[in-house]
């Protein structure tokens, strides 16, 4: 089992119990036990601002639900393996994601190299994507005619009309 | 390809040349690239694995670059020919031996830029150069990957940058390492101090063969390991400050030992080529030790007749994968014992070295 702030396995294993029947599970490395131990309540607040707000039994599995419609990644996936599904995952688990992130690199923005040739190509995958997404969900729920519509605006984008 | 036509060469990272090459080995920049629209590695079947080789196979022949990419279908290559590329430090043990399916590596003819297809991220770039020049590298890795993005749509993400399967790559996808030579800060023991004080600054210290692997032959990779929210150029300039104060450190380690052990390490350097060509059973681990002291043994004149680069190609003729193809045989443990003794008795009395 890995961290549940970092990449490091987890060799601490800390259940806080707040009053009546209210409990959490931190699954942790030394190094970030150490850190929630020092201080429990800022390491408390973290976490919860870095997972939305829990039915009350479920407590243990709290990422278990959420899961990407692309690759269909569940988080807690990543929590074991350490590696996400596909781009879109950063999206779909982005608050997750942002204080891990800011753990590992102390940052949570991109300030290098930005694609130069081909912007417009970018912006394309990244709607394709979107639209693939759609589309599937379109045709889950049934919703032909929509499906339809997101289906031809994809031919459009994987073949622009000549001189477009 | 035959890859037996690489065996007389070097290879880039063991020419032996460059900027402060009597301490630095070698310099490599490698960039982590993923297509927009594929699951990552872990999450794609095998008819995706087969699009995105057949896509960056594609986009790797056509790149506008002054070199040719030749691509190597690693799922096709015998156990030995994948450990030859991950010993020439063309590929990783990941992609030859970890990871199955659709997967391969692109290189030039000096071996000093690589593309592995298929490894955690969908492309990993690479660019060697032999010596301190970690500028070169960025220059040349950052052309490559101009080239490869004029036909491919990578993942990009306006706050998070380069998208990875592993959040410890996002940003840049840069790492930049520099492999270092450091037997007399080994000797001295000074060289723990060292590696804590750059965990302090977030650099990452590892062995020869990179993550997970033991430091030998007194051989040392150090890069970076924050890719989010620093550009490229600040990563490669923080390196850099730190690699010349290290071979500050080690060349006052050297002096140091001349000055209060000469006769010590004269005695030491003697035995090593006194072993090297007298044993009839010797490991790969102990041929890298005693490599490493015939090597600083050059550095401090205290050995004739033997160039740096004669070091490089014992180095990496004895590793277990080169060794086998050089007798033309596959080995067990054993038998490479005793074939790296036979090897290294026929090389060291060609070359007639002697102690000065």
């Amino acid at each position: 089992m890995k961290c549940q702030r970092c990449p490091k396995p987890a060799t601490f294993h800390i259940t806080e119990v707040f009053g009546h029947a209210k409990y959490r599970d931190f699954h942790l490395c030394e190094e970030c036990a150490q850190r929630h131990l020092a201080n429990p309540d800022a390491s408390l607040k973290a976490a919860q601002t870095a997972t939305p707000p829990l039915p009350d039994a479920d407590l243990t599995d709290e990422f278990g639900g959420k899961h990407c419609p692309a690759c269909g990644l569940k988080f807690v996936e990543f929590r074991n393996s350490g590696r996400l599904g596909c781009p879109r995952d950063y999206d779909v688990f982005k608050d997750e994601l942002l204080p891990l992130l800011d753990n590992i690199h102390g940052d949570t923005k991109h300030a290098g190299k930005q694609p130069r040739l081909q912007p417009m190509r970018q912006a394309n995958a990244a709607e394709r994507e979107r639209l693939r997404g759609e589309l599937e969900s379109a045709i889950r729920k049934e919703a032909y005619e929509e499906a339809a519509r997101l289906r031809d605006r994809l031919r459009q984008l994987d073949d622009p009309a000549p001189g477009a | 390809m035959n890859l037996d036509r690489l065996l007389p060469n070097l290879g880039e990272w063991l020419r032996g040349i460059g900027p402060e090459s009597d301490i630095v080995v070698s310099s490599r920049v490698r960039l982590a690239r993923n297509l927009a629209d594929m699951p990552f590695g872990n999450r794609a079947n095998a008819e995706q694995k087969t699009e995105t080789e057949t896509r960056v196979r594609n986009a790797v022949a056509t790149a506008s670059l002054p070199y040719a990419l030749e691509f190597v279908d690693v799922a096709k290559l015998t156990p030995i020919d994948r450990q030859f590329l991950v010993e020439r430090q063309l590929m990783s043990r990941e992609l030859a031996s970890v990871l199955d399916g659709p997967r391969g590596v692109a290189f030039n003819e000096t071996e000093s830029v690589s593309v592995m297809v298929n490894e955690e991220d969908h492309l990993r770039l690479q660019v060697m150069r032999s010596g301190l020049a970690l500028d070169e590298a960025w220059t040349e890795i950052d052309r490559l990957d101009d080239a490869l993005e004029a036909n491919l749509a990578f993942a990009f993400h306006d706050q998070f940058g380069y998208l990875t399967a592993c959040p410890t790559n996002v940003g840049t996808g840069m790492r930049a390492s520099v492999m270092l030579h450091l037997p007399a800060l080994s000797l001295t023991k000074e060289i723990e101090k060292l590696f804590r004080s750059l965990q302090k600054i977030n650099l990452v210290v590892r062995g020869l063969y990179g993550e997970g692997s033991r430091a030998s032959g007194d051989l040392y990779q150090i890069s970076n390991q924050v890719t989010l929210g620093k550009s490229e150029s600040r990563v490669l300039q923080e390196i850099r400050e730190v690699i010349a104060q290290i071979i500050q450190y080690e060349r006052r380690a050297r002096q140091l030992l001349l000055k209060e052990r000469r006769q010590a390490e004269q005695d030491r350097v003697a035995r090593a080529i006194g072993t090297l060509g007298s044993a009839t059973m010797i490991t790969s681990e102990e041929t890298m030790e005693l490599l490493s002291t015939v090597r600083l043994g050059i550095q401090l004149h205290l050995l004739d007749d033997l160039p740096p680069t004669t070091v490089n190609q014992l180095f990496i003729h004895t590793q277990a994968a080169h060794l086998q193809k050089l007798m033309g045989t596959p080995l067990d443990g054993e038998e490479r014992n005793a074939a790296r003794a036979k090897y290294l008795r026929n090389r060291l009395r060609e070359l007639g070295s002697h102690q000065r």
